[in-house]
């Protein structure tokens, strides 16, 4: 009788755990389509396209192009580049900024967040052509360094690669600040102290403690601004004066140039699939799952 | 985290759709759409061209910007509706007309009897001249810069920084006429890829030098004003508009290289009857005179300077001016037509060495 009784509870609680795992899936439904009409299907029209020839035709003609002139390969190296520096930039920046903010009361962080978030609601081709304006030749800056007689000649700060970067640190900031900042808070300061009841110097409990800890939150921001320069079009082409050339404004110039979806979308295949692989690998590297947690 | 080039793509697609549909849904029978490249130049032909030639024949012309001959193919290819008319350089209405995306004019409508020889084609009604040309900063060269295509490309005689135009247009020619090239030589010269090649390995020599690659004529006129770079390629009007705002700039007509611009009709337009007859209008020497009033563009129609529609020191700033083009080699669309697509490739391998 009481095994009897046991069965029946299992079978009935095994019927309701299915039943709350089909209302669980019922409820991501509406995401999965989401997600499959705005990602899956275009992406796969966009990777049909890229075999498109410009008569229309199945052929490979957008790969080879790109395998034949050294333009496309330059754009790539160029692309990642610049990808790199700003992550890096903005690593270098933003971290202290995160820790600063989360070591002070949340009174005091709040204001310091607006000081982020500002910048971050302003239009991005303002603040691009803003930084034009006080970069250039005889711009704000070389102006002021020139009457006070820091400089005697104009340093180039723009229509370069330094001038994209100053631009697109201060555009992508934020994006590293914001998932890093929560990180920092959410880690329980007792580890900290811990380590220092124990002997650690300051920096000692930094480094071994509160580092670690904060690095799935700078791998999350670090991934959000890499990806996300990948694809960056205003800044380069308003800051880089056409000497930097990333590989946005080449699809661009390659609707103009070949009149077809094709060629371009070519560009954003190859795209796509380097920065894959650079997922696949940086997931080898740290468990992406750790991004995603939360303590 | 998905690279959001496909999605932004996914919602221009999805912008043009909407924009497309809404567009159709309130267009009246007597309305007609026109776009063109905004800023001083669309200013001109708005207030001189567009508006009173509607006024004239009764109806209503909305007015657009655009990004070129790309966007008429795409519009044409993906079925949309977003306006009847559009302004483009003869080169781009060539190669539309090529792609089969553009409809053919009919001049028995459109009277185009006292244009300039070769300022009409099958698919562009020319309607101003302008010239592509060296632009120097006065402070830096005061009234000696570089007069010639030679004086460009001489550094040791002209040091100072250069800006050129990120695409190949009106590039090449200027490498070659520095080389030595005679005007009319030119295009036989560019024929073949070891011709592009001539021209882009002079470019290649003064390339430490160009600061700059620009992007639109709002761009290079910027980049004078600002005294950003000592010289320039562009486009004579916007450095005519630039001087009248104060910046330091002049230029020779001797480094002209010109072309012109016009009216056409994309594929299945739905009121291609009443663009023919506007376009028709737009032909009329009174609005070209008016137009050449705000920008330095030339009229294509003998009329104006016939009937002494336009003053005669207003006349001599007109590129298209006999002292003036005398001295300047005409762009040859043919060739864009052929090689446009292996030198923009070719230009652009030179630009990301």
């Amino acid at each position: 009788m009481a095994v009897l009784e046991h069965n029946i509870n299992e079978v009935s609680l095994s019927r309701l755990e299915k039943r709350e795992n089909y209302t669980f899936f019922g409820l991501t439904v509406p995401y999965l389509v989401l997600v499959g009409a705005m990602i899956v299907i275009p992406i796969g029209w966009l990777f049909f396209l890229s075999f498109i020839g410009r008569d229309g035709s199945f052929s490979f003609e957008n790969y080879e192009r790109m395998i034949n002139s050294k333009a496309y390969l330059r754009i790539f190296l160029t692309t990642f580049k610049i990808s790199l520096l700003t992550t890096f930039f903005c690593i270098l920046l933003g971290y202290p900024l995160a820790y600063f903010m989360s070591q002070i009361s949340r009174k005091w962080a709040s204001l310091c967040m607006i000081g982020v978030l500002i910048p971050f609601w302003t239009s991005l081709l303002v603040r691009t052509y803003a930084w034009l304006v006080l970069l250039q030749k005889k711009g704000l800056i070389n102006n002021i360094a020139i009457d006070l007689g820091i400089i005697t000649e104009p340093i180039k700060f723009v229509h370069n690669t330094s001038g994209t970067l100053i631009g697109m640190v201060h555009i992508m900031l934020p994006f590293l600040i914001l998932p890093l900042y929560a990180n920092m808070r959410a880690i329980d300061s007792h580890c900290v102290k811990a380590a220092s009841s124990l002997g650690a110097t300051p920096v000692r409990a930094f480094w071994t403690v509160f580092f670690p800890l904060s690095i799935p939150g700078l791998l999350a921001g670090s991934l959000i601004v890499f990806v996300l320069c990948l694809g960056f079009y205003v800044t380069p082409a308003v800051l880089g004066g056409g000497r930097v050339i990333m590989a946005a404004m080449k699809i661009s110039s390659n609707i103009e140039l070949y009149f077809s979806w094709g060629a371009a979308s070519a560009l954003g295949v190859v795209l796509l699939v380097v920065t894959m692989i650079i997922l696949f690998i940086a997931s080898k590297l740290v468990s992406l799952d750790q991004l995603g947690q939360r303590r | 985290m998905k690279p959001f080039l496909i999605y932004r793509k996914f919602a221009f697609v999805a912008a043009t759709l909407g924009v497309a549909s809404l567009s159709t849904a309130s267009l009246a029978e007597d309305t007609l759409r026109i776009v063109s490249w905004g800023g001083a130049y669309q200013k001109g032909q708005s207030v001189g061209i567009f508006q009173p030639a509607a006024k004239a024949m009764g109806i209503t012309v909305k007015e657009d910007t655009y990004g070129g001959i790309s966007d008429v193919k795409l519009m044409v290819k993906s079925g949309a509706d977003k306006f009847d008319i559009f302004s483009s350089g003869a080169g781009g209405c060539a190669s539309g007309g090529k792609e089969g995306v553009l409809e053919k004019l009919d001049y028995s409508v459109i009277d185009v009897s006292n244009h300039l020889p070769g300022m009409y084609s099958d698919y562009c009604a020319g309607a101003d001249i302008f010239s592509v040309v060296a632009a120097w900063n006065t402070d830096t060269y005061g009234d000696n810069g570089p007069r010639t295509w030679a004086d460009f490309y001489d550094v040791k005689k002209f040091p100072g920084t250069r800006a050129m135009r990120n695409k190949v247009d009106a590039q090449l020619e200027t490498a070659l006429l520095a080389d030595g090239v005679p005007k009319e030589d030119i295009y036989k010269v560019l024929d073949s890829e070891e011709g592009i090649k001539r021209a882009l390995d002079k470019i290649r020599t003064i390339k430490p030098h160009i600061a700059v690659w620009w992007t639109s004529g709002a761009s290079h006129a910027q980049l004078m004003k600002d005294g950003e770079v000592d010289m320039t390629t562009g486009w004579n009007g916007r450095f005519d508009v630039a001087k009248q705002d104060g910046a330091k700039v002049a230029y020779d007509w001797k480094t002209g290289i010109m072309d012109w611009e016009g009216y056409g009709i994309p594929k299945g337009a739905k009121q291609k009857d009443l663009a023919m007859k506007y376009i028709a209008e737009m032909m009329k020497p009174n609005y070209m005179a008016e137009f050449a009033k705000y920008i330095t563009y030339g009229p294509t129609n003998k009329k104006v300077y016939e009937l002494g529609l336009m003053e005669d020191s207003r006349a001599r700033q007109m590129p298209s001016h006999p002292d003036n083009a005398k001295h300047q080699m005409t762009l040859k669309t043919e060739w864009y037509a052929k090689w446009r697509t292996i030198a923009a490739e070719m230009y652009t391998e030179m630009m990301t060495e």
